[in-house]
């Protein structure tokens, strides 16, 4: 099985091995004929069809505006239908720092996506904390506070490096399993279990 | 003009010479309820991939066109997403009202749905006060955002929603009263008999001044009545982040989103209807050659190409045009439409008794 | 300068004066309220702008230092105030009462050193979270992770806020006030909001439709940019500058440079100076290109974002071919700039100019023409000049209230007074006022960049500086022109290769503030109006 995305050849994108990787654990795993059709209809939709919530803290946003501008254009994929309430969107973007007063709100917006959702880090600020590593007011990365799909390095990164992120993800979720059988959403759900909000009963 | 009822009369003779007439009728509805869901849906996702690239364009973009041919497959593709996914249960709402809300806004532009010409002789619900029934239901959609906006117990989706109930309630005033003017030059309220009065000439035509006037407050109104762009204070993405429907997930959101989409569709079905002759042909008194080759374009056609021009008019006003504030948007209505429109229906009169039209 | 120095020493004869640019002032916390009073409103002085109030820790003792421009004669003056008490409990007297905006500014002292001010209205932190222990621009500040742990839990929300008053018996008495009554309906609005332009937090309460107060929360993106420069090396603080105000990010780099040269003694040559200007205007124009977008975004009018974003993309476009970067771009350093002009920059800005034009003409037929549009924005959030000054408004917003607060005039600094341009004021004060304000500021910026583009004088684009740049002991102040508004910055040296102190004063925190006041009485949708007609940017706010 190969997972390509939005009609790209896979040569231009066999250079996640993370991806080579679930691939190769679904094939072990093996699959019923019927519900793997369906699990490829669903993938397939929801492949297809990922909203951003509109959420951006600094820099990286910018250029999630100059993302969905003329030059660049991200509805070519679907992806321009932002939503503001973050119930009806698909994955977050994090574009730009988490700072210390922000954790808890940002934690608030993940919790209350539908799942499935996803969360890109875009930027350095997200990944580790970036230049403001050092500072007394900066999370270091927001691995810590939710579960992250894709890691979109730079400062800021591209519109290019984030056109390329979303893919990724795209084909990330080309190999999810809506029946059972080996899902991320079971990492997702040992790592909320693993960091639990105080005082909300998830 | 070819008429199409021959279709359904034969299905009607096939069903009714193997069984019972109850069981006939019982199938028949069931089999034209399903065609109706099934344009319904289609043409709701259509409109959704239209508006995309209709907007895509005013911006110079490209719009969708990765997921199957042009970008086509786009919208089906978040209609499976939207189906499979995740319903948030929340704490602290009234679970009923809350679950009830989608249902009676899409259910309310079904039935609208239901009226609509769609050709020479397809039409679901013909019956001699067609527009008053249009009218009627189409006024439960806002009950259904109401609520929506009650029910979710959040503030934003309160403001969101008495902005629409006082928005909706103005401006189905306009768009009764326009609707009324209109038809007093038809004579009728049922929609195959205002269709016939328009075989000879459309009536924006017929009626000229006041006809025209009636056309420009039905589209602002219209505009209003579906809640979209510059009137789409109900769900202001600025500044109520997404209006009445911040808190429904899942399928239900894809209610209202579909429901969004066909009541542009309705609105300008009726326009398509009141004023340029619903399925009719493009007739002209005097030019029987024309009117003949005229008659070839399917009526479906017709009706179709009728509203998705005047869909691009009301799509082009929502991205071209910045948004009202709601005491704006309320004055707007009552001190400037509603009176126009009531000198408008009092010159209509005036030019039905004096025989003034063409 | 001599004739205001003279009348402070007449009247307040304990004060002492030192510095030749710009004068400081050092005074006692007993007389400060009085001769705060005398500077605003003695006819000789004036100093009726507060540019910003610097929080110091020299350990020994805590104070302030007020820097005071006078709007009628241009004068800058600065006044030092040591805060009485301990370490535990600091106060110095509020001027919240003669300038508006000393409210928050004295909030923010308050936040990073610890300082009270007495009758401030309002004495609650501004960036940390209501819990936060410890002051974190106090050189003792203990950075341990564990006592202000990250934390997903919701921070404690107050509705009351404290006042401290000075009682007779000469002690500090706290008071509680209630910012929102009991029953009043109150709107959280951000800080995940698609109009709050990043992550600001309004608490608004209202009546229906009409927004009754407003009580702004910031902090959401504070990321201490001021402590981090104090643990880093001169050439190494510039590369926050671009990420405050990412949109004059060219901007805040050369106001750093110029001071850090200020302070060195550094002379860097006419080309790189032209290149500098030639790169802040440029960034002007991009930045108020995406202010015209965004703003007609935020009132309905989508396109609109689509057509300017074009034009941001063709400056982009110059700066990565000289700067290497889209945003980020660190091209100022100490001694002129990074690397020489790409080869094909003149031929890239004519095109540009050449096409400004028209798109200009473009946004005035989609949008400033459009009925909905003036409706929406003439007449609404009026700010008077006088209040503009009170509330240190500057930037277009504050010269489309008929303040002429352009530092680029008032405080002339790299070559900007050989360049012939105007400075764009209106009268009328409202937001209609705000947004042509930078239509035509695009105009100016254009005008410039015509002169310097055919004359960019050749020469070497960096001299040689020390790569371990100490600088000597002693403090600089000074004011340039941001995209947004007046940016001042504060440099205190110790002799060593880092910053003693780096206060950064962004013309944003003050846009922020004045909303309040202004959106008062009118409609929720005006909110978004006036916000976005301000067009602060929250990390330039937060720092």
């Amino acid at each position: 099985m190969e997972v390509t995305t939005k009609s790209m050849p896979y040569e231009a994108f066999k250079d996640n091995e993370y991806i080579e990787s679930l691939v190769k654990e679904l094939q072990e795993s093996g699959t019923n004929v019927i519900v793997g059709s369906l699990d490829k209809l669903i993938n397939w939709g929801r492949s297809n069809s990922i909203w951003p919530l509109t959420f951006a803290t600094s820099c990286c946003g910018i250029e999630f505006v100059s993302l969905g501008a003329a030059r660049f254009d991200m509805a070519r994929f679907g992806w321009e239908v932002a939503r503001s309430s973050p119930r009806q969107a698909d994955f977050m973007m994090v574009a730009g720092t988490i700072v210390n007063r922000m954790v808890p709100v940002f934690r608030r917006l993940y919790d209350q996506l539908a799942e499935p959702k996803y969360v890109i880090a875009c930027g350095s600020c997200a990944i580790s904390g970036g230049p403001f590593r050092k500072s007394y007011h900066v999370a270091k990365g927001i691995e810590d506070i939710v579960p992250v799909d894709v890691f979109v390095p730079g400062c800021p990164p591209r519109p290019e490096a984030m056109i390329y992120g979303i893919m990724q993800l795209s084909r990330k979720i080309k190999v999810e399993r809506f029946f059972g059988g080996v899902n991320r959403k079971q990492k997702q759900e040992e790592f909320l279990a693993a960091h639990p909000v105080p005082g909300v009963n998830d | 003009m070819q008429d199409l009822s021959f279709i359904t009369a034969w299905i009607d003779q096939l069903f009714r010479g193997v069984m019972p007439g109850w069981a006939a009728t019982t199938i028949e509805c069931l089999l034209v309820g399903v065609g109706l869901l099934l344009v319904y849906s289609l043409l709701a996702l259509f409109y959704i991939y239209y508006e995309r690239k209709l907007c895509a364009a005013f911006q110079c973009r490209l719009g969708p066109n990765r997921v199957g041919p042009w970008g086509l497959l786009q919208s089906f593709a978040d209609m499976f997403k939207m189906l499979i996914k995740e319903i948030i249960h929340l704490d602290h709402i009234d679970r009923f009202l809350f679950a009830l809300a989608p249902y009676l806004v899409i259910i309310a532009s079904m039935l609208a749905f239901a009226v609509l010409p769609w050709g020479n002789g397809l039409q679901v619900l013909n019956f001699n006060i067609g527009i008053f029934f249009l009218l009627a239901v189409s006024s439960i959609g806002v009950l259904g955002i109401l609520l929506a906006g009650w029910s979710s117990n959040n503030k934003f989706t309160l403001i969101g929603s008495l902005r629409s109930g006082a928005q909706m309630v103005s401006y189905e005033l306009s768009i009764g009263l326009s609707i009324i003017t209109m038809v007093c030059l038809a004579g009728t309220m049922s929609v195959e008999g205002i269709v016939t009065e328009q075989s000879d000439l459309w009536f924006i035509f017929k009626g000229h001044i006041p006809a025209i006037i009636a056309f420009v407050i039905y589209m602002i109104a219209g505009t209003a009545e579906t809640n979209r762009g510059p009137f789409d204070l109900p769900e202001a993405e600025s500044e109520l982040t997404a209006g009445y429907h911040t808190e429904y997930s899942g399928i239900h959101f894809g209610f209202f989103y579909l429901a969004e989409y066909l009541n542009l569709f309705i609105v300008s079905g009726v326009a398509a209807l009141m004023f340029f002759g619903g399925w009719m042909p493009l007739h002209i008194p005097g030019f029987d050659g024309f009117n003949h080759i005229m008659d070839y374009i399917p009526s479906v056609v017709w009706f179709l190409g009728k509203c998705f021009v005047l869909s691009f008019i009301i799509i082009q006003f929502k991205w071209t045009f910045p948004r009202l504030r709601i005491d704006q948007l309320l004055s707007l209505e009552w001190k400037y439409l509603l009176p126009i429109n009531l000198v408008n229906l009092v010159l209509m009169v005036l030019i039905i008794v004096f025989n003034l039209h063409f | 300068m001599a004739y205001s120095t003279d009348k402070i020493t007449k009247l307040f004869p304990q004060a002492t004066i030192e510095g030749d640019n710009i004068p400081v002032v050092t005074i006692a916390n007993a007389q400060w309220h009085d001769l705060a009073k005398t500077l605003r409103d003695d006819a000789d002085l004036k100093m009726d702008y507060l540019v910003t109030i610097v929080g110091m820790d020299w350990t020994t003792n805590l104070g302030c230092i007020y820097y005071l421009m006078s709007t009628t004669y241009d004068k800058i003056i600065g006044v030092k105030v040591l805060a009485e008490g301990d370490r535990e409990q600091p106060y110095i007297q509020s001027v919240a009462d003669l300038w508006a905006v000393a409210t928050l500014y004295e909030r923010e002292v308050y936040d990073f050193f610890g300082i009270i001010f007495i009758d401030n209205p309002d004495m609650r932190r501004l960036f940390l979270s209501i819990d936060w222990k410890g002051y974190p621009l106090r050189k003792d500040y203990d950075e341990d992770p564990a006592l202000n742990p990250i934390s997903t839990e919701s921070e404690r929300q107050s509705d009351f806020t404290d006042v401290y008053v000075m009682g007779a018996d000469g002690k500090i008495q706290k008071k509680e006030e209630r910012i929102f009554g009991k029953d009043e309906f109150v709107v959280n609005i951000g800080p995940q909001h698609p109009a709050t332009h990043g992550v600001l937090r309004f608490r608004t309460s209202v009546d229906g439709e009409t927004i009754k107060k407003i009580d702004v929360y910031m902090g959401y993106i504070h990321r201490g940019v001021e402590k981090l420069c104090e643990s880093l090396m001169y050439p190494q603080t510039l590369h926050y500058m671009d990420r405050l105000d990412y949109f004059s990010a060219h901007n805040y780099h050369h106001a750093l440079c110029m001071l850090i040269e200020k302070a060195a003694g550094i002379e860097i040559s006419r080309r790189a100076q032209a290149i500098r200007v030639l790169m802040d205007e440029l960034s002007r124009i991009a930045s108020h290109c995406l202010f015209i977008g965004t703003y007609c975004m935020d009132l309905g009018a989508t396109t609109m974002l689509f057509y300017t974003l074009r034009v941001r993309e063709q400056i982009l476009d110059i700066m990565e071919k000289t700067c290497g970067a889209r945003m980020t771009f660190n091209y100022d350093c100490i001694g002129g700039v990074m690397q020489d002009l790409a080869p094909d920059f003149v031929e890239d800005v004519k095109a540009l100019l050449a096409t400004l034009p028209t798109n200009l003409k473009e946004y005035d037929e989609i949008f400033t023409g459009n009925v909905i549009a003036r409706n929406r924005l003439e007449g609404v959030g009026y700010l008077s000049r006088e209040d503009a000054i009170s509330y240190a408004v500057t930037g277009p917003s504050g010269r489309a209230s008929g303040w002429a607060c352009d530092m680029r005039k008032l405080q002339p600094y790299s070559i900007y007074p050989e360049l012939d341009f105007e400075e764009v004021i209106a009268t009328e004060g409202d937001s209609m006022a705000r947004y042509k304000c930078r239509l035509k500021e695009i105009e100016q910026s254009a005008k410039i960049i015509e002169q310097l583009i055919d004359n960019i004088p050749d020469g070497e684009y960096c001299v040689k500086v020390p790569k371990m740049l100490k600088l000597p002991v002693g403090s600089w102040f000074q004011v340039t022109e941001g995209c947004r508004g007046a940016f001042g910055l504060y440099l205190e040296s110790d002799g060593s290769t880092k910053p003693y102190r780096l206060k950064i004063a962004p013309p944003c925190l003050p846009l922020a503030a004045v909303v309040d006041p202004i959106t008062r009485g009118t409609k929720i949708a005006d909110l978004i109006t006036i916000g976005g007609s301000m067009d602060y940017i929250v990390p330039d706010i937060d720092r």
